[in-house]
């Protein structure tokens, strides 16, 4: 599962499918990595006149092809920016609801999109691993209009329940998300390396509404640590064309992150 | 974990200022001199985020006068904040997230320290951190915020929510943080600390306004004339700040924007040596670039001046 498939890498296949979930004339909350290539692939695709905007303080940059960023924090990142406003003014263009999509990933996943990136076993202030924290995750899955949340798909991290929310999604479902003061936004997509998933309305259940080409629901049941629940329309994803290849790999010649 | 009162207590806050001189006045001293304003036990916020403008110059003055019992406070600590760690320096960082950067993966520093419950590490959204400091810099001891709710911080932070007054709507009151002393690095400074900054602005302006006392390193030290030219520009007044040093590459190997570019491999080098020998590994670094150095000038030979003219051919060209 981490080797390329058909030659299409499982990044490339995340950057492709995160892409193709972006609408033109729209805004998105992206960071380093695989949503930074989603988001500007679909720049160059059907959205040129979207406007992406980094948690380091950064309105449309103009990144450099060859020269990507490996921090949100940092020059490449701000390349050919339209505006520097600073970190807590990038984020209250989200609180004020300005951002319609936010991308985020995370360690640990639940069937309700819940995501932990601070601390996996014993205590929060004992853990077994201490992992980073926040960041701008919380922020972004909190104040953008809806997040989409792009992860390789591994048993580990798909998980029946997360150690600790530091990213809430629909919480335990139903308007617990909404009773808890999040009165906007919340998870509209899960991008994985096997398929897309999507919420059940009234549960907010975690449910599997595609697949990429290859890949059967048993084998996203094996690597699905929560039961898998499966959209009546089941569909197939289209493979990554040549055309979002080639222009991946022209923003990623050196492909660091694909 | 509850919050002390001392860090969002808006009226001590105020009248520690009142209280302080807000001199139009030579702010230049030397950096040993600026270093010796922290008192062990105070808290300390540094500006700029992750690898970029952080205040290193005035962070090796520090370490070397060996102080304790540190809280200090970052949006986004890179290795300034292990090293605090390793030096013994810390009882507690504050911050969103902590490692040296993505491609280098978890901290083994971190793990060391935070999962033996030996330096707690308090967890806040990078908003709710940067509110904080926005609280402080507002002089209030709370901004209303719609982020973090629903989350596992809110709880094992300590922070409290409000019922609005007009809405009724329940919303996170992110608590202000007031730092004793805030250690930044700027581009541009008059000699009366009037500062200057290019680029993404981090938070420092409002870390500047949020503390009781201000030192600043800077690229630069410019005729007033220029400051006066250019008044739009300036991010933090010169009566705000207490000591102001000239300290050129004063955050390198991090980057100042425009100026000089970070240095990855620097990182890997760093990170390869806790690989192999954990927090001792940072303690050779220590003894290394921050103990060694007598000057800023020896610590900048130890990279060497071709190093240095490469990080700024890149830093100028990546902004142009």
């Amino acid at each position: 599962m981490s080797g390329p498939v058909n030659g299409v890498t499982p990044n490339e296949l995340l950057a492709v499918n995160g892409a193709r979930e972006l609408r033109d004339n729209s805004t998105v909350f992206a960071g380093v990595g695989a949503p930074m290539m989603a988001s500007g692939l679909a720049q160059r695709m059907h959205a040129p006149r979207l406007t992406i905007v980094i948690e380091g303080g950064i309105v449309g940059p103009k990144w450099k092809p060859g020269s990507l960023p490996i921090s949100t924090n940092e020059m490449r990142a701000a390349y050919r920016a339209q505006m520097l406003p600073g970190i807590t003014d990038a984020f209250l263009l989200a609180q004020r609801g300005f951002l319609d999509v936010g991308f985020i990933g995370g360690a640990q996943i639940d069937r309700y999109g819940n995501l932990n990136t601070s601390a996996i076993g014993g205590t929060y202030d004992r853990p077994k691993v201490r992992l980073p924290g926040t960041g701008g995750a919380n922020d972004i899955i909190s104040l953008c209009r809806e997040v989409i949340i792009l992860t390789v798909h591994e048993k580990r991290r798909f998980s029946e329940t997360v150690d600790f929310i530091t990213s809430p999604g629909w919480l335990t479902g139903g308007d617990s998300r909404r009773a808890s003061g999040l009165l906007f936004g919340g998870v509209s997509r899960v991008v994985t390396t096997l398929g897309l998933f999507g919420f059940e309305p009234e549960s907010r259940r975690m449910r599997l509404e595609a697949l990429h080409p290859g890949i059967s629901v048993d084998d996203v049941k094996a690597n699905t640590g929560f039961e898998v629940l499966v959209s009546g329309q089941l569909t197939t994803t289209k493979p990554p064309t040549g055309e979002e290849l080639g222009i991946l790999r022209m923003l990623d010649p050196a492909r660091q992150f694909l | 974990m509850t919050i002390s009162r001392r860090e969002y207590d808006f009226q001590a806050a105020r009248r520690r200022l009142e209280a302080k001189p807000k001199s139009a006045g030579e702010k230049l001293t030397t950096i040993d001199l600026a270093a010796a304003r922290v008192k062990d036990g105070d808290s300390l916020a540094f500006g700029g985020c992750l690898f970029s403008r952080t205040p290193l110059a005035l962070i090796r003055a520090l370490l070397r006068r060996r102080p304790k019992g540190l809280t200090i406070s970052r949006n986004l600590m890179c290795y300034e904040g292990e090293w605090c760690m390793v030096a013994g320096a810390v009882d507690k960082v504050v911050t969103s997230w902590m490692a040296i950067g993505l491609p280098w993966g978890l901290s083994k520093i971190v793990r060391e320290y935070v999962e033996s419950g030996r330096v707690p590490m308090e967890e806040w959204s990078h908003l709710a951190l940067g509110l904080r400091f926005r609280a402080a810099a507002m002089g209030v001891p709370f901004l209303p915020s719609l982020t973090m709710l629903g989350s596992g911080l809110v709880d094992v932070g300590g922070s409290k929510t409000i019922d609005c007054p007009y809405t009724g709507q329940k919303l996170l009151a992110v608590p202000a943080l007031f730092p004793d002393v805030a250690m930044l690095h700027v581009h541009r400074a008059d000699r009366f600390g009037n500062c200057q900054i290019d680029g993404y602005p981090h938070m420092d302006a409002d870390i500047a306004k949020a503390a009781a006392t201000v030192l600043v390193t800077t690229e630069e030290i410019v005729p007033e004339e220029e400051i006066r030219l250019h008044p739009d520009r300036t991010v933090i007044p010169g009566f705000i700040v207490d000591a102001l040093v000239h300290v050129p590459h004063g955050s390198y190997p991090h980057e100042c924007y425009g100026l000089y570019d970070a240095e990855p491999d620097h990182f890997s080098a760093y990170v390869d040596g806790i690989n192999q020998r954990g927090a001792a590994g940072v303690q050779d670094y220590l003894e290394r670039y921050v103990y060694g150095p007598a000057t800023h000038a020896e610590y900048l030979a130890l990279f060497g001046e071709s190093a240095l003219a490469e990080a700024r051919r890149r830093g100028r060209e990546l902004c142009s």
